[in-house]
């Protein structure tokens, strides 16, 4: 073997092992972050964590009953908003989209979704906040609605357009009128996709905080009422961890790690509804 | 998984459109979807124009001298952007320095080398980075990273490099350094996820044909398949600098947020984002208010540029697929 065959086989070897190198990188990091919110966060994990509110700074103990009570309202409400609009955002692009608004409207989607959150917070104040003279949950929700919207909206799309056309025709020939063909069978195929991409989006939004700093506020007592400010676990989490208190810290972990155990089991439910559905395909 | 998608965009117009019946269901279905349809360009024009229309006073009273002006003074009613502008586009360039070898090497490792029983898992965990809260990484960044940076990171950058003015002054910890790299850990998942889609699209003949030329294996890669991945590439990591320049929380958590332009890493800075995010509730002017606006719709139409570009890219490579909108 020449001297140069062995150096471009060393050459390859070593940055085959480096590119191996960087990906178990890239995962260790995942680990570290997962594993110090396990280690800091697990231990506060006890039954006043979940059903007290926060007592006023300095003092020991207390929960965040509220902000997780605030988190399950806020995030419900916008993908109340945001689900319907995004999923027949998404029907129309899949079945009428190929036309000049249809263009338009992906165009717009991806630009949005590619918008900074606190941009949006910025836009939902001046149309709800302003208006109404004072912070409220529901400025969030709209917030976090117009977030999810963009992203619902992509997903339906690429799900509906993997429905075989073999599908509709069939349907179509047996006389079902359009709608029908497109809600009874295309839809309804493509179910599971559709469930996936919302609870991607909802998985997506449950974290965000940025949209949320002027429009909900946060709110130190519980509360339920959607026009008034409301507490979120990351806006908790926020305070908490910037917080000066020990105390604030042991409490924004242990919020952290409640709230990354969410995104997770929406992330994961999604990964699986898809999997049930599309296992082999993808 | 990638050809998938490629092969649905190039099929013709479905034949069953050509069945346009003059059903009355018909009709609503395809009225109502177009409504919602609506929805998201009414939402841009409208964040557009209440951006413009908030930040106008701003804007009248500074002028375009907003954007290269250093001085941010409330009470003075004396505004100028250039610090943050400064700090969202060093704290973002350092985040891809860092970053784009990571994911370039993660993207690669993962559609050519790794066995087929790691692709997947090792995919969806480094995926999985993206779907932490920016709020948890701020979290971690002050507890976990800057306390490592300060102890393990520092002391030697500085024994080695430490004459260069990038870090010069005293690390205290909240800085552009601790910001750059926590927003390289967030835009990892992004660039990679989308490079990785890219490589995949690539023709199993360019590698085939480099390796029946003798090539080994990483010369196939090298020469043949990131080449013809490059527009695609460039893409994933433009999409990357887009997420960093909008990034919020961890950022402002990190970075220390002082309005200064400096070239050290080691020192505090500020972004765009993370002025807003810290004084938009407390801005008592309605000049400061504007101002702050103004800083918005800076950010909103730089970070648009930035993605319209990404997006142009892939498309050449990976033609109307959604990448990126689906990485998580």
């Amino acid at each position: 073997m020449s001297a140069r065959r062995l150096r471009r086989r060393i050459v390859s070897g070593t940055m085959t092992a480096l590119v191996a190198v960087l990906s178990f990188v890239a995962v260790l990091a995942l680990v570290l972050i997962l594993g110090y919110l396990v280690a800091k966060g697990a231990s506060s994990l006890d039954w006043s964590f979940f059903v007290r509110n926060p007592v006023p700074a300095g003092q020991s103990g207390g929960g965040v009953a509220n902000a997780i009570v605030g988190t399950v309202i806020i995030v419900g409400l916008a993908a109340l908003i945001g689900l319907p609009i995004g999923i027949g955002t998404g029907l129309y692009l899949a079945e009428y989209g190929s036309g000049r608004l249809g263009w338009t409207v992906r165009f717009v989607a991806d630009v949005l979704n590619g918008t900074p959150s606190i941009v949006v917070g910025i836009f939902a104040w001046t149309w709800l906040v302003k208006p109404m003279g004072h912070f409220s949950a529901l400025a969030g929700s709209v917030a976090l609605a117009v977030l999810m919207v963009p992203m619902i909206a992509r997903t339906t799309e690429e799900m509906v357009r993997l429905v075989p056309h073999s599908l509709r025709e069939a349907a179509l020939a047996l006389g079902y009128p359009r709608w029908r063909t497109s809600l009874r069978v295309v839809a309804r195929t493509a179910l599971a996709g559709i469930l996936t991409g919302c609870l991607v989006g909802v998985a997506r939004i449950a974290g965000e905080t940025a949209p949320l700093l002027f429009t909900a506020l946060g709110n130190l007592n519980f509360s339920t009422s959607i026009l008034q400010p409301m507490q979120t676990l990351s806006l908790q989490i926020f305070t908490y961890g910037t917080g000066p208190f020990d105390e604030w810290h042991r409490l924004a972990w242990a919020a952290a790690l409640v709230l990354m155990g969410l995104v997770l089991v929406l992330a994961l439910a999604a990964r699986w509804a898809l999997r049930s559905r599309y296992g082999a395909a993808r | 998984m990638t050809t998938l998608p490629m092969e649905r965009a190039a099929a013709p117009e479905p034949r069953w459109q050509v069945l346009r019946g003059a059903n009355v269901g018909d009709r609503l279905y395809r009225g109502a979807l177009t409504v919602l349809a609506l929805t998201l360009p009414l939402l841009l024009v409208a964040l557009v124009s209440e951006l413009a229309i908030n930040a106008w006073p701003a804007i009248r009273r500074f002028g375009l001298p907003f954007v290269w002006t250093s001085v941010w003074d409330p009470v003075a009613g004396v505004f100028g952007a250039a610090p943050m502008i400064f700090g969202t586009i060093a704290s973002s360039f350092l985040a891809l320095l860092l970053a784009v070898p990571l994911a370039l090497g993660v993207a690669i490792y993962l559609s050519e080398f790794a066995p087929k029983w790691l692709r997947q898992p090792v995919s969806f965990l480094v995926e999985l980075l993206a779907a932490i809260p920016s709020v948890v990484y701020g979290l971690w960044g002050i507890f976990v990273l800057i306390p490592f940076l300060r102890t393990y990171v520092v002391p030697p950058l500085r024994a080695t490099l430490g004459w260069t003015p990038f870090l010069s002054g005293v690390f205290y910890g909240n800085s552009l350094l601790a910001g750059g790299v926590i927003l390289a850990i967030m835009i990892v998942p992004y660039i990679a996820a989308v490079s990785r889609e890219v490589l995949l699209a690539v023709p199993v003949s360019q590698r085939e044909a480099a390796l029946g030329m003798g090539a080994t294996r990483w010369e196939a890669v090298w020469t043949a398949v990131v080449p013809y991945g490059q527009a695609g590439l460039m893409g994933a990591v433009i999409l990357g600098l887009g997420r960093a320049l909008g990034e919020t929380m961890a950022v402002t958590m990190l970075i220390g947020n002082r309005h200064d332009i400096g070239l050290s890493v080691l020192q505090p800075a500020y972004t765009m984002a993370a002025a807003i995010a810290n004084e938009f509730s407390e801005a008592t002017t309605n000049l400061y208010l504007s101002a702050l606006f103004e800083v918005g719709l800076i950010l909103f139409v730089i970070t648009v540029a930035v993605n319209a570009l990404a997006r142009l890219m892939i498309w050449r490579v990976a033609r109307g697929t959604a990448v990126g909108s689906r990485a998580l």
